[in-house]
């Protein structure tokens, strides 16, 4: 039988805000254990939650981006259970009522469009962490990530394989980071995962059993995981066993998802509305203002990168993965009378390269925009080669100086002055009889020999064109 | 000097009467002599408090001070007083020192208000009785056998007893009108949001309240203008003025209109109740209110929406007492495995009844029972507004009974939850409304004290205490005082 | 609606509260007059009626997104029973 996997993703992202969700403390990653968990973050006797205002338009920035609805009324409710990561055995969530549901996104996978269903969009507190190692059998609890705004993104069991759930996940990663919601930051947890995986045969419409796998924080493990999840599940179904709805954890060093020993039979969350927080009201005035206030998004930056600059898909893909790199090769096309195609060329080839052997970020480039854009004007007018360039390029990303100072001071510029050039053609001519009378007799071919060795006397610097035309008129006469 | 009144107080301090350090050392010395048998506090904090009068003196010769500076005041424990203790009543923070103080103790504190000490009270508020206390049950200094009521049972006993002119208190389902109409004095519970609960220890977050216990509804006015106020720490509080309540109390009283609600006097009301309420009613008709009989339909329901609600919510609040950050740990805990753990740090932190609210509270949200009853409890909470608000297109003022009867007997109850909670009957209505109400001492039935209850619109403080402030003024109820604390 | 013992145990699971075992018969006997109480509820007619979760008919006040607390560990944690390099202990965290 043929099986399909059905697939739903529950991102959680951190939000990028100063302080925390409900309280005033700092939301800075890497502090001192509890030192940036305040009263209301320690869940002390008596102290109250206050809402970030910051939290709500990200989350409404986010719902925009995602042709999502926004509530005008959501509220927060309590989700109860008890654990030593959540201090006041509640985690404060939202759950009737979200702050945005019911919108879309479309997903790029196999050079194909597929549009995967928002659910839901909602707001909540991150829990603390607890710390087992060498506290003596016992665990350490450590409150700074209490608080902090999460919103998770619910998405519709649109998505079919690993595949498209990874490139939902990348999708979601780009825009939140884009709308400068969250940085997005997998090592530190700040963007996290857990996947709903079933099966059923092909041409079924009913759902299967499903499985939640929990915490995937990195795009790798969840495609690597969801595989191997939907292998076990067809294994047992093939074998004629039921798939159990549970939740698994993916275990990536031994390559296999394992079950969290029935957690959720015993869980019971009653979760109530919070009365110590009222009903979020947002008017459309609001809605409307963060709306003419969104940035370009990657799906639009990605049509208008391909349709004003004649850039392929693949490279317009690339160049408006994250915003900043957008930014930088835009930037750099305004600084250049070389054409977009060239640009696009650079940033994402020796630019690139050079960032990732620095282990750079885009915004920590040592050229700037407009001193790449210089560079490849000289490429344009001829001044310098395109190998030469990139001599060029090397010399101003150790910290040389710039473009055109780096051509004079080497002496890069490309000699395209006719008398020259003859000179330097005439005494590799003189200096190769034997491949002059090759050529002569009809063996056009080694004038590629000629060229080599008169761009080798000339270090590279002739213009290639013009020794081309010299050395067929010299030859052939 | 004992047995002013609050406002009184403040007249002899600003006149130089007595010093605010001698009125605290003499409250302090009637603590001492009189708190042995009555329990009234659980912590008295005489160092703090001879160092808080001592610059209220200082204040008060600078010309700067507030109506209160000066004032001794105790506090119901359940309100955080930073580096005092702060017990709640509950074995469960018999440890726990608060590193902060509540906005009601900054407020009173920066008035000026001497704080004597921390009152005894209900595990949690959670009780009519003051007998769930770890601490002990609170004696009613009008018949020693006899309860003061409850949660606010120190609160109200001290003030009774004259060791204090005013003190805090809570009211979630009655816990400050209940114990002031078993004690004899003046409760205040104010408009849900119109008093901070920063730093007040969440029972029923949707329903508590903080407010006062007095000698009168003057002293009620003072110490309310100072406690109220938004507070932007509390999601839940009024961002509304507070008016100048005690400035107002003589204003012109027009065309008052007084609904009584005839399904508060069937039967349930102890004869000597009634008959003390409906002269008192009548003592407001003489000057000059009308009244006018009117009906809550769903009143009768309101016991067992609020045995829903308010348990659910402190399921909920009451969870995050684990014994990991603060409070109450179990020696053998560490022991266990983490479920252990948390079960017996909390199985021997907390109290019966306060045990018995969790679970109920913890079965009325679980799956299969939510809409049965907390759903279906929301939407009686909803009829029993609805109700008070259509009386009060009608009238201006709903009085009745505080209670059904006067103060019980110690331990008379206790072995039977449901006939505590019915002590609550005629209070609940005001707290799951969220309008503001207060006691009236009214007379006295079988010796013991009775109370009148008066309920007004959302924010209608003002007009509460000038009615009860009108009524005092005709009657003496309030200044009698209990046989040994004169 | 009455409330067994074995409601009482998975309730006290729940709520992690330990009771003791000659506890459980009278914990189930007052919890159960409590259901009784509340289960006058449901002569309650309230079709169309919506629930009320709140006396206050407003909407969430929202605060500034700044930072307003300081690092108080020291303090916070002198309530704490077990500290170590400013962690709170507690027995083992099984994943």
């Amino acid at each position: 039988m043929q099986f399909e996997a059905v697939i739903g993703l529950e991102i959680h992202t951190q939000l990028a805000t100063e302080s925390k969700i409900f309280s005033g403390a700092a939301t800075r990653y890497g502090a001192e254990p509890n030192s940036q968990a305040c009263l209301v973050d320690l869940g002390y006797p008596g102290v109250l939650p206050v809402l970030n205002r910051e939290a709500v338009l990200m989350a409404i920035r986010f719902g925009l981006a995602t042709h999502c609805r926004i509530a005008e009324r959501s509220v927060f409710a309590r989700k109860n259970y008890f654990y030593p990561d959540l201090p006041k055995g509640y985690q404060i969530s939202q759950y009737e009522l979200p702050i945005v549901h019911g919108g879309y996104i479309d997903v790029i996978c196999d050079d194909e469009i597929k549009r995967i269903g928002i659910t839901r969009a909602h707001l909540e507190e991150d829990a603390g962490k607890s710390l087992h190692e060498d506290f003596q059998g016992m665990s350490g609890i450590d409150l700074n990530r209490a608080g902090t705004p999460l919103l998770e993104i619910v998405s519709e069991p649109d998505m079919r394989s690993a595949a498209e759930a990874g490139a939902y996940m990348r999708t979601i990663h780009t825009l939140v980071r884009y709308l400068g919601i969250s940085d997005g930051n997998m090592q530190e947890g700040s963007y996290r995962c857990d996947a709903n995986v079933s099966i059923r045969p092909r041409g079924a419409t009913e759902l299967g059993t499903r499985t939640e796998l929990k915490n995937l924080n990195s795009f790798r493990f969840v495609e690597k995981a969801i595989e191997i999840e939907i292998d076990r599940q067809i294994d047992i179904v093939e074998g004629g066993g039921k798939v159990v709805q549970e939740t698994r954890l993916y275990d990536a060093d031994r390559g296999e998802t394992r079950s969290m020993r029935g957690k959720e039979e015993a869980e019971d969350y009653r979760y109530f509305p919070d009365p110590d927080l009222l009903p979020v009201s947002i008017d459309s005035a609001l809605v409307e203002e963060l709306r003419a206030a969104l940035p370009e998004l990657p799906a639009d930056k990605r049509e208008r990168f391909m349709s004003e600059y004649g850039l392929s898909a693949y490279d317009a893909d690339i160049l408006t993965a994250s915003r900043p790199l957008a930014d930088y090769y835009e930037d750099c096309v305004g600084h250049t009378q070389a054409t977009a195609k060239l640009a696009a060329n650079w940033v994402i080839g020796d630019l690139t390269a050079a960032l990732n052997r620095a282990g750079l970020e885009i915004g920590e480039s040592r050229i700037g925009a407009s001193e790449l854009g210089t560079l490849l004007d000289r490429i344009e007018s001829g001044a310098i080669s395109g190998k030469i360039a990139k001599e060029v390029f090397e010399a101003v990303w150790s910290g040389e100086g710039g473009v055109d100072e780096i051509i004079e001071r080497r002496g890069l510029k490309q000699i395209s002055d006719s008398a020259s050039l003859e000179a330097l053609v005439d005494e590799v001519i003189a200096a190769n009889p034997a491949q002059v009378q090759q050529y002569r007799d009809g063996k056009t071919q080694v004038l590629g020999f000629f060229v080599g060795q008169v761009m080798k006397a000339s270090q590279g610097r002739a213009n290639p064109r013009q020794v081309n035309e010299i050395l067929r008129a010299k030859l052939g006469g | 000097m004992h047995d002013n009144t609050l406002a009184l107080t403040a007249r002899a301090l600003r006149a130089g009467d007595y010093s605010s350090l001698e009125l605290t050392k003499h409250c302090l010395e009637r603590i001492g002599r009189f708190d042995g048998t009555l329990n009234a506090f659980v912590s008295v904090t005489a160092e703090h408090a001879l160092e808080q009068a001592a610059e209220a003196d200082r204040r008060i010769a600078a010309g700067n001070a507030t109506p209160l500076t000066g004032i001794p005041i105790a506090h119901k424990d359940i309100f955080c007083t930073a580096g005092i203790r702060t017990s709640c009543g509950s074995r469960m923070l018999d440890n726990f020192i608060a590193p902060y103080d509540a906005t009601v103790v900054e407020r009173l504190g920066a008035a000026g208000a001497v704080m004597l000490g921390k009152t005894n009270m209900d595990e949690f508020a959670m009780g009519s009785s003051n007998e769930t206390s770890y601490y002990g049950a609170v004696l009613n200094p009008w018949d020693h056998d006899a309860v003061p009521g409850g949660s606010s049972g120190g609160s109200a006993a001290a003030v009774a007893a004259r060791l204090v002119p005013g003190a805090t208190g809570t009211d979630t389902g009655g816990s400050i009108r209940q114990p002031a109409a078993l004690s004899g004095i003046t409760g205040l519970k104010p408009t849900y949001g119109r008093v901070s609960r920063y730093g007040m220890i969440a029972f029923a977050s949707s329903l508590d309240q903080a407010g006062t216990l007095t000698q009168t509804a003057e002293d009620a006015a003072l110490l309310l203008e100072a406690m109220a106020g938004f507070d932007s720490r509390d999601s839940t509080s009024l961002d509304e003025p507070v008016p100048a309540y005690s400035k107002a109390l003589d204003e012109p009283w027009a065309d008052l209109t007084i609904g009584v609600p005839e399904n508060f006097f069937d039967e349930g009301l102890d004869a000597g109740n009634a008959a003390a309420v409906n002269e008192a009613l009548g003592e407001l008709e003489k000057l000059g209110a009308r009244r006018k009989s009117i009906r809550l339909d769903n009143v009768h329901l309101s016991v067992p929406a609020y045995y829903v609600v308010a348990p659910a919510e402190a399921s909920s609040n009451l969870s995050r007492f684990d014994g990991v950050r603060y409070g109450y740990r179990s020696p053998e805990a560490m022991g266990d495995d983490l479920n252990g753990f948390y079960r017996r740090n909390r199985g021997e932190g907390f109290g019966a009844e306060v045990r018995r609210r969790i679970l109920i509270g913890a079965w009325v949200l679980s799956t299969g029972y939510y809409d049965a009853y907390y759903l279906k409890a929301q939407k009686v909470r909803q009829l029993i507004s609805n109700d008070f608000a259509k009386a009060f297109e009608a009238v201006d003022i709903v009085a009745g009974p505080t209670t059904p009867t006067p103060a019980f007997g110690l331990g008379q109850k206790t072995g039977d939850p449901v006939q505590m909670y019915l002590n609550d009957i005629y209070t609940i209505g005001a707290n799951l409304a969220g309008l503001p109400a207060m006691s009236v001492p009214c007379g006295f039935s079988g010796g013991l004290p009775v109370g009148l209850q008066l309920i007004g619109p959302h924010l209608s403080e003002a007009r509460l205490l000038r009615t009860a402030h009108r009524f005092q003024q005709a009657s003496d109820w309030h200044a009698r005082v209990p046989a040994g604390y004169g | 609606m009455s409330l067994n013992t074995k409601d009482i145990d998975k309730l006290c699971e729940l709520a992690r509260l330990a009771i003791l075992p000659d506890e459980i018969a009278d914990v189930s006997a007052k919890l159960s007059d409590i259901v009784a109480l509340v289960d006058q509820l449901q002569s309650a007619d309230t079709d169309g009626v919506p629930p009320m979760a709140h006396p206050l008919d407003r909407s969430q006040r929202l605060r500034a997104d700044v930072v307003t607390e300081a690092d108080e560990r020291e303090l916070f944690q002198e309530n704490a029973p077990l500290v170590e390099r400013g962690l709170y202990l507690v027995p083992k965290v099984i994943d």
